[in-house]
């Protein structure tokens, strides 16, 4: 189902994965084959993901990545099931990455497909990185560009309602600082225009003529346009044994007035060669869009208008645990080795202006007086990978 | 128009100078750094997975390192 701001953000996708990847010193990774499961259960909505993936050195300097993702939906966020009934959807998602090194450079091309029965994206990512200075630096520049076409679904028909597109310039720089300390900074601006709303999300307005709830719902009015940036800064320790820190901090901004701080830290501890553990804790927390408001006071009262949930202000924390077992430590067959590996993460979401009008109103509460909303998510991946 | 050339020559001149610096952690001593536990993201569809999560749910996007795609938005 289509979220054409959240959809659009994920042309960073492939662009922000392969950045990270190539971030490092100009070597291919080894080969590996991917088997991915994963279960995301919280506000309403059931979402089962499978995935999988296989990357191969055809030579020393040049190799290929192929993925297969399927994305199950059941259920609906709540400002959906506000106007709407629960939705099944099915997303299915082809990827292809070509990586070719050429003495300290890597160079990167991806083309990315996903397809739903009311949206549609294709995305195309070239990316650039160097190492310099001794191999203590690696620079990394990358572009993305991408086409969406956006529908609504409404009776087994879907109506399609308009194009986005996206562009993303991103910039990212590596340093090793000390034998034990690593460091890392990445820019990223991304553009859109086009169809940028959530067709299946409303706004609400008081209503008079509607004494049984006090108000009406109508259609969001976003704009054509958004540009947004979002620097992120971080590092990673090594300590005095063999275990690392991380921690990480992200300012976004964009001109729908959104501005948001994303703060993350992270624990990672080797046990006996064979395990190896991790713990991660992470908070967020924004302000609302300018054109944002739970509750408008009659229709048409702004030029643009938007109740969408990821538009308020809000702020979400996580712990995450993450548990890799190795296993055929000697190979086997062309296998060289194996792990697998379980992470779960519990994520709970505050809204301070998005209020619960699913299940809270009139007679008790006045439209606007609702509690605000919130909901506690559950993530479960459990993957097998092997390397060759 | 002369003030943009400064800045070129002065920028040439710097990148110059850095060309000549020395590593100051040798090839070496990079056995800690080159350990998978200091891996960024080890498992990168994971980290991709999760992060689509936050950019279906949140306002920001971009930056991260990692990115998810997929749903999540009903």
């Amino acid at each position: 189902m289509a979220n054409a701001h959240k959809k659009l953000g994920q042309l960073s996708t492939v662009a922000a994965m392969l950045l990270a990847r190539t971030a490092g010193a100009a070597v291919l990774p080894d080969d590996r084959a991917d088997v991915f499961y994963s279960k995301y259960t919280g506000g309403g909505m059931d979402i089962t993901g499978k995935s999988v993936s296989v990357r191969k050195k055809v030579t020393e300097a040049f190799g290929v990545e192929g993925n297969y993702f399927v994305d199950s939906v059941s259920g609906a966020s709540i400002d959906v099931l506000s106007s709407a009934s629960s939705i099944h959807d099915e997303r299915k998602q082809k990827s292809l990455t070509l990586n070719y090194i050429r003495d300290k450079t890597e160079y990167t091309a991806s083309y990315t497909n996903s397809t739903e029965n009311d949206y549609i994206s294709n995305t195309t990512h070239f990316s650039l990185s160097q190492d310099m200075f001794g191999d203590l630096t690696t620079v990394t520049l990358g572009f993305t560009t991408s086409r969406n076409k956006v529908g609504e679904r409404s009776g087994g028909l879907t109506n399609w309602l308009g194009h986005a597109y996206s562009k993303s310039y991103e910039a990212g720089l590596t340093q090793i600082l000390t034998k034990d300390l690593i460091a890392g900074v990445t820019f990223e601006v991304i553009t859109d225009q086009g169809f940028l709303a959530n067709p299946y999300r409303s706004i609400r307005y008081l209503d008079p003529s509607n004494p049984a709830k006090g108000y009406s719902l109508g259609s969001q009015v976003y704009p054509g346009t958004h540009t947004s940036n979002a620097v992120e800064a971080r590092a990673k320790y090594y300590l005095p044994y063999r275990a690392a820190i991380s921690a990480s901090y992200r300012f976004y901004s964009d001109t729908w007035g959104i501005r948001g701080n994303t703060v993350e830290l992270g624990y990672i501890q080797p046990v006996a060669n064979r395990w190896i553990f991790e713990g991660r804790v992470r908070y967020y927390k924004q302000g609302h869009a300018t054109f944002y408001s739970d509750l408008f006071p009659f229709a048409g009262s702004q030029n643009f208008m938007g109740r969408d949930q990821n538009l308020a202000s809000s702020q979400n924390t996580t712990i995450g645990a993450k548990a890799t077992y190795a296993f055929l430590p000697d190979g086997w067959k062309v296998f060289k080795r194996g792990t697998v590996t379980l992470d779960v993460s519990r994520i709970r979401f505050k809204y301070s202006d998005f209020r619960n009008i699913k299940d809270f109103g009139l007679p008790t509460y006045q439209p606007g007086s609702e509690p605000p909303y919130h909901f506690d998510a559950t993530v479960l991946q459990l993957y097998m990978s092997m390397f060759f | 128009m002369v003030r943009v050339r400064l800045v070129l020559i002065g920028a040439a001149l710097a990148l110059g100078g850095c060309v000549n610096v020395k590593p100051w952690v040798k090839p070496y001593e990079r056995d800690r750094l080159a350990d998978p536990i200091m891996s960024w993201d080890r498992d990168a569809i994971s980290a991709a997975y999760l992060n689509h999560i936050y950019e279906s749910r949140e306002g920001s996007r971009g930056a991260t390192g990692t990115a998810g795609g997929g749903c999540g938005c009903n």
